[in-house]
């Protein structure tokens, strides 16, 4: 199958009106010595029947929360996906066309752009948000630059509550730009305040937290921003967006840049991607924000309208005095979220915040009353995520639910060595009070 | 076209050695088009020739401004945050930039009809 | 025709969703979350219903302009036409709903379309092995210029600090040497829009850790001293990086692995048809050969034949690291597959083949009526710019792009590449038919001969939209970036 129009007679036609009698003759300036003298070895091209067939097919050898009930999260969460937005993702006007570099006729993309900066500021307690990132764990990069840029700070305080995969990709970044990037240790299962406290001196450009928490934990924000400020850090917090629905908007509590993986609105779990990233700050610093940025304009006859504005920050003007390279954002995923959000509203997302909270609490209760098994940090308030603490293997764990239509908990072991035989459950509010009962009986082994 | 009293350099600053003030030329302004944004250095700080004091935004291109003398930023012109445009309408006037206790670097300076010559060649 | 922000549509009261109902006890709020850090106000969102959802962005979609609205010949953008099969793949609940720790025992057929994409991709460049992590071009480039820098450095190499670009390079390549901590030096291009090599020579030493190239370049031109480009580079110690924006041009004719590339990206979401995304997301797939495999990130995805059993392999202790969370935009990477499965080795050549005939094609006719100011055989793209006696009238081609929105067409790549002023890029891609072509040819003309005898009517355009040009300085002075709530 291919998707080209092009038939004999106008080959012929074409070719005919270039003055050559083969396409061949469009590729010799190619040498010999680099022109592949071969097929692709690739397999043949398929009709669409059989593509489907075996592309679905392939897909089947996969598990998938249609089919499992899932107790997993760690960055990446099943929510509710209201209907709407899968058909209004496939309006094709929305998918099929570039960066709205052509105002005139990308109003529709610029709009819902506009409206995804006002959800996100809305949210976060924030003035300004950009068109979004490519993920969480990279806004987390870019901000870190942004805010060392700002406060000519070379060195970065990092909490080691935040995702593993997000520091990961931060050392990549920092390594890169010539950053130098110190962890912060954390104490039952929040940032360690003391060590934090110790760690921070005059030479720390920015603090960066996660709240709520890799654990789930719900973290002193208000505390950790005292800290830094008495040192002039920058405060940078990852927040999960659905908590703030019951959660203090960031920019209420002093924090100086806020971001986060906005996956949990309305974007589907697809294997780890593509999510969608945010990063919100004060205006103070609008100009330090990288990527794309929508704002209203006025046209030639006098109408409002929306542009790609503030350009000149960008790399295609700054070439290598920009401080970021983006140059694409998220633009369909930041379209679902603010589909999302529309759909919710501010009850909504309140609604579901509440729910994953009274979910989470009720499966700590049950969970815990699992002989063998205990609530790990018990003393944490937390949100959608909390940690146990189990006498078996998680490994084992997970098979046997397995076994019985359940994906359970990430296995922390993965990532922290001290915390082998710890498991981290999610609990949103697509779990019932049955599913959650039905965990805590396999986990005890019934079949 | 280029006033006589002001000296210049070859990346189009101007400065006035007697008012000490300092701002891009005339030249500079119209190629970077519709300015939108200048970024000002702090009062105070103190600057070699050819550092790069400030930074001017176009909505299509940006520039560092570089400091054509040696010395410390004494007064900046706060009306730009508001009112950018003020270096495309008058480059010389109500679009100047900063001002320097000047402690050197004067001898590099091109006059304006060097300046001009230099425009040309462009 | 203006529509109403959808905050401006809120109406208290209203609702849109409906959750499933609360079925484990409500206990108090205040002793779930510590009291300071409760939610005093509540964020203004919307209250909606679902018709005024659906409605208001039915609406929007409907101000946009997509490749399924018409043609979009944007220049280095390969906006070709985007198949349905692809979506429905995309959203196959085994793929949509899978999650990335879910383990490799129920992930095997996740696993599989990454090593299978891999292999494909790999074959197609000419290279050893591919990342998938990236989720753009510009952040394959930036993971491909680490991956030079991790090798450099891995030889106990720190003097390399420079890396090369040609004045006709996309922003990003600069804008990435930064983030790599390297200077960028640039290189004029030849009088032929090519590299000069005696420029390139006069740069190239022991401090180059890099010569970032396209191929063909942004002038839609194939570098024909490549292989001596490669030398010279390779000789002083650097590395040669393909900037894999162009690739839609030579699939199955030549491969950057061949011409002495050692590391490239692609941009699926141009060569490999899957969409845009009105920005995004994309997904830029980073190839290297054989030396630099141990500096991919982490993970790799391996397969076990033994035990007919995909895997992920973490332990790789030279890896530059991670540059994303998981492992790469995976939904964009199916769609991608699904599409070189369909077209095969051949598919994918003849592709190639005709996007290259329709830009020459359209090269040829337009020529009588615009500059074509390097006229010989192009690669997927070429450059046109107005006539003298149109620039005389005060013409630039700004307006003539405008002008294109009434005709219906989506304009071109305007004012890129750099250093040809006036720039046209104009990029058909294979999906397009004669007509089509034809249309377009004809409504160029036709804006020429207006730009003669009606300037203004230029000026002015596009006149078919609800809004027209917007004063984008006036924006950026006083940016206004969201909504505010009346209180």
């Amino acid at each position: 199958m291919n998707f080209v129009p092009h038939t004999d007679s106008e080959r012929k036609d074409m070719l005919a009106k270039i003055g050559i009698s083969s396409t061949e003759e469009l590729f010799k300036d190619i040498p010999n010595r680099v022109r592949l003298e071969r097929e692709l070895d690739l397999p043949p091209g398929l009709d669409e029947f059989s593509l489907r067939k075996e592309v679905t097919s392939l897909s089947q050898e996969n598990a998938h929360i249609d089919e499992y009930v899932s107790f997993l999260g760690a960055g990446a969460y099943e929510h509710f996906r209201p209907a709407v937005i899968d058909h209004l993702l496939l309006r094709s006007e929305f998918y099929t066309a570039y960066t709205p570099y052509q105002p005139e006729i990308s109003q529709g993309t610029l709009q819902a752009i506009f409206e995804f900066q006002t959800g996100i500021c809305e949210l976060t307690g924030m003035d300004v948000a950009n068109a979004s990132m490519y993920d969480g764990a990279s806004a987390m990069a870019e901000a870190i630059i942004m805010a060392t840029t700002q406060t000519r700070k070379n060195k970065v305080l990092i909490s080691s509550t935040v995702h593993p995969e997000y520091r990961e990709v931060v050392k990549t970044y920092a390594w890169g730009r010539g950053i130098e990037i110190l962890e912060s240790p954390y104490k039952e299962g929040l940032t360690d305040l003391e060590s934090l406290a110790t760690n921070l001196s005059e030479n720390i450009g920015a603090v960066v937290i996660q709240n709520p928490n890799f654990f789930g934990g719900i973290e002193d924000v208000k505390k950790i921003v005292e800290l830094a400020q008495g040192y002039k850090a920058m405060v940078i917090v990852c927040v999960d967006p659905i908590s703030l629905g019951v959660l203090e908007a960031p920019g209420k509590l002093g924090v100086d840049i806020v971001i986060g993986e906005g996956q949990s609105l309305g974007i589907p779990l697809s294997f780890g991607g593509p999510y969608l990233g945010f990063i919100a700050t004060k205006e103070k610093y609008v100009r330090r924000l990288p990527g794309r940025i929508v704002g209203i304009a006025r046209d030639r006859r006098g109408n409002e309208g929306f542009v790609l504005t503030l350009q000149a920050r960008e790399q295609h003007i700054r070439r290598e005095k920009a401080s970021s390279n983006i140059c694409s954002n998220q633009a369909l995923c930041a379209l679902a979220a603010t589909i999302y959000l529309s759909t919710l509203g501010k009850k909504g997302i309140k609604e579901v915040a509440e729910q994953c909270l009274y979910k989470t609490h009720y499966a700590k209760g049950v969970l815990g009353e699992i002989p063998g098994v205990e609530i790990a940090f018990p003393a944490n308030k937390t949100f959608k995520e909390f940690v146990v603490k189990s006498k078996e293997k998680i490994n084992t764990i997970n098979k046997r639910l397995f076994k019985a239509g359940i994906i359970g908990g990430l296995d922390l072991g993965k990532f922290y060595k001290e915390l082998e035989n710890h498991m981290l459950i999610c609990v949103t509010e697509t779990r019932s009070k049955r599913e959650i009962d039905l965990l805590k009986r396999v986990w005890e082994g019934e079949k | 076209m280029y006033p006589k009293n002001l000296k210049y350099t070859k990346e189009h600053e101007w400065v006035n050695l007697e008012t000490k003030k300092i701002g891009i030329t005339h030249y500079a302004q119209e190629a970077l088009g519709d300015v939108v944004f200048v970024e000002l250095p702090e009062i105070g700080v103190e600057f070699e020739a050819g550092d790069s004091i400030g930074v001017v935004e176009s909505v299509k291109a940006v520039s560092d401004i570089y400091s054509p003398v040696s010395g410390k930023v004494v007064a900046v012109n706060e009306d730009l945050l508001d009112s950018p445009e003020l270096i495309n309408q008058d480059p010389y006037g109500k679009g100047w930039i900063l001002e320097m206790e000047i402690t050197g670097g004067e001898e590099e300076l091109l006059d304006a009809e060097a300046y001009q010559r230099l425009i040309e060649e462009e | 025709m203006k529509e109403k922000l959808i905050f401006d549509l809120s109406t208290p009261g209203r609702k849109a969703y409906s959750l499933p109902e609360l079925d484990v006890p409500q206990v108090d709020l205040a002793s779930l979350v510590p009291r300071d850090i409760v939610r005093q106000e509540e964020p203004e969102l919307p209250e909606v219903s679902e018709v005024d959802v659906v409605r208001h962005f039915t609406r929007l979609s409907q101000m946009n302009y997509g490749v399924d609205t018409g043609f979009y010949p944007l220049g280095s953008c390969t906006m070709k036409y985007n198949p349905k099969i692809n979506e429905d793949m995309a959203r196959l609940p085994g793929f949509a709903l899978a999650h990335p720790y879910q383990g490799e025992e129920l992930s095997q057929g996740a696993l599989k379309l990454i090593y299978d994409l891999d292999k494909y991709l790999s074959e197609i460049a000419g290279m050893e092995r591919i990342t998938l992590q990236p989720a753009a071009g510009a952040h394959g480039e930036l993971t491909g210029i680490l991956i030079i820098k991790a090798y450099h450095e891995y030889r106990g190499d720190f003097k390399r600090k420079k890396v090369i670009v040609p004045d006709s390079a996309h922003g990003t390549n600069p804008a990435t040497a930064s983030l790599c901590g390297y200077d960028t030096i640039e290189i004029k291009s030849n009088s032929r829009g090519l590299v000069d090599l005696d420029e390139l020579k006069k740069v190239v030493g022991e401090d180059t850790a890099a010569l970032m190239l396209t191929n063909p370049n942004t002038l839609g031109l194939f570098e024909e001293e490549i292989l001596k480009i490669a030398d010279i580079v390779h000789e002083a110690g650097g590395l040669l990086y393909y900037d894999g924006a162009n690739m839609n041009a030579i699939m199955g004719y030549a491969r950057p692995g061949d011409m002495g590339f050692d590391v490239i990206h692609f941009n699926l979401h141009k060569t490999f048809s899957t969409p845009h995304g009105g920005g995004g997301p994309g997904s830029g797939p980073v190839g290297v050969k054989n030396f630099l495999v141990p500096f991919l990130p982490r993970p790799t995805v391996e397969y076990d034949p033994r035990r007919e059993h995909y895997y992920f392999d973490y332990d790789r202790p030279q890896s530059i690291g991670k540059v994303k969370a998981f492992y790469g935009n995976f939904g964009v990477a199916i769609k991608a597959y699904t599409y070189i499965l369909a077209l095969g080795g051949k598919g994918l050549k003849e592709a190639s083949e005709l996007a290259v005939l329709n830009a020459n094609y359209l090269k040829e006719q337009l020529k009588e009526n615009y500059q074509v100011p390097l006229d010989r055989v192009c690669k997927h793209e070429f450059i046109i710019t107005p006539e003298k006696k149109v620039k005389e009238k005060g013409i630039h081609t700004l307006d003539i792009a405008k002008r294109l929105i009434d005709y219906g067409f989506h304009p071109p790549t305007i004012y890129f590449p750099l250093i040809v002023e006036e720039a046209m890029m104009i990029e058909p891609t294979e999906t397009e038919n004669k007509e089509t072509l034809d249309a377009f040819v004809q409504a160029l003309i036709k804006i020429s001969q207006e730009a003669l005898e009606n300037p203004e009517l230029l000026h002015n355009a596009p006149h078919s939209t609800y809004v027209s040009r917007f004063n984008e300085a006036e924006a950026a002075r006083k940016p206004i970036l969201r909504w505010k709530p009346n209180k």
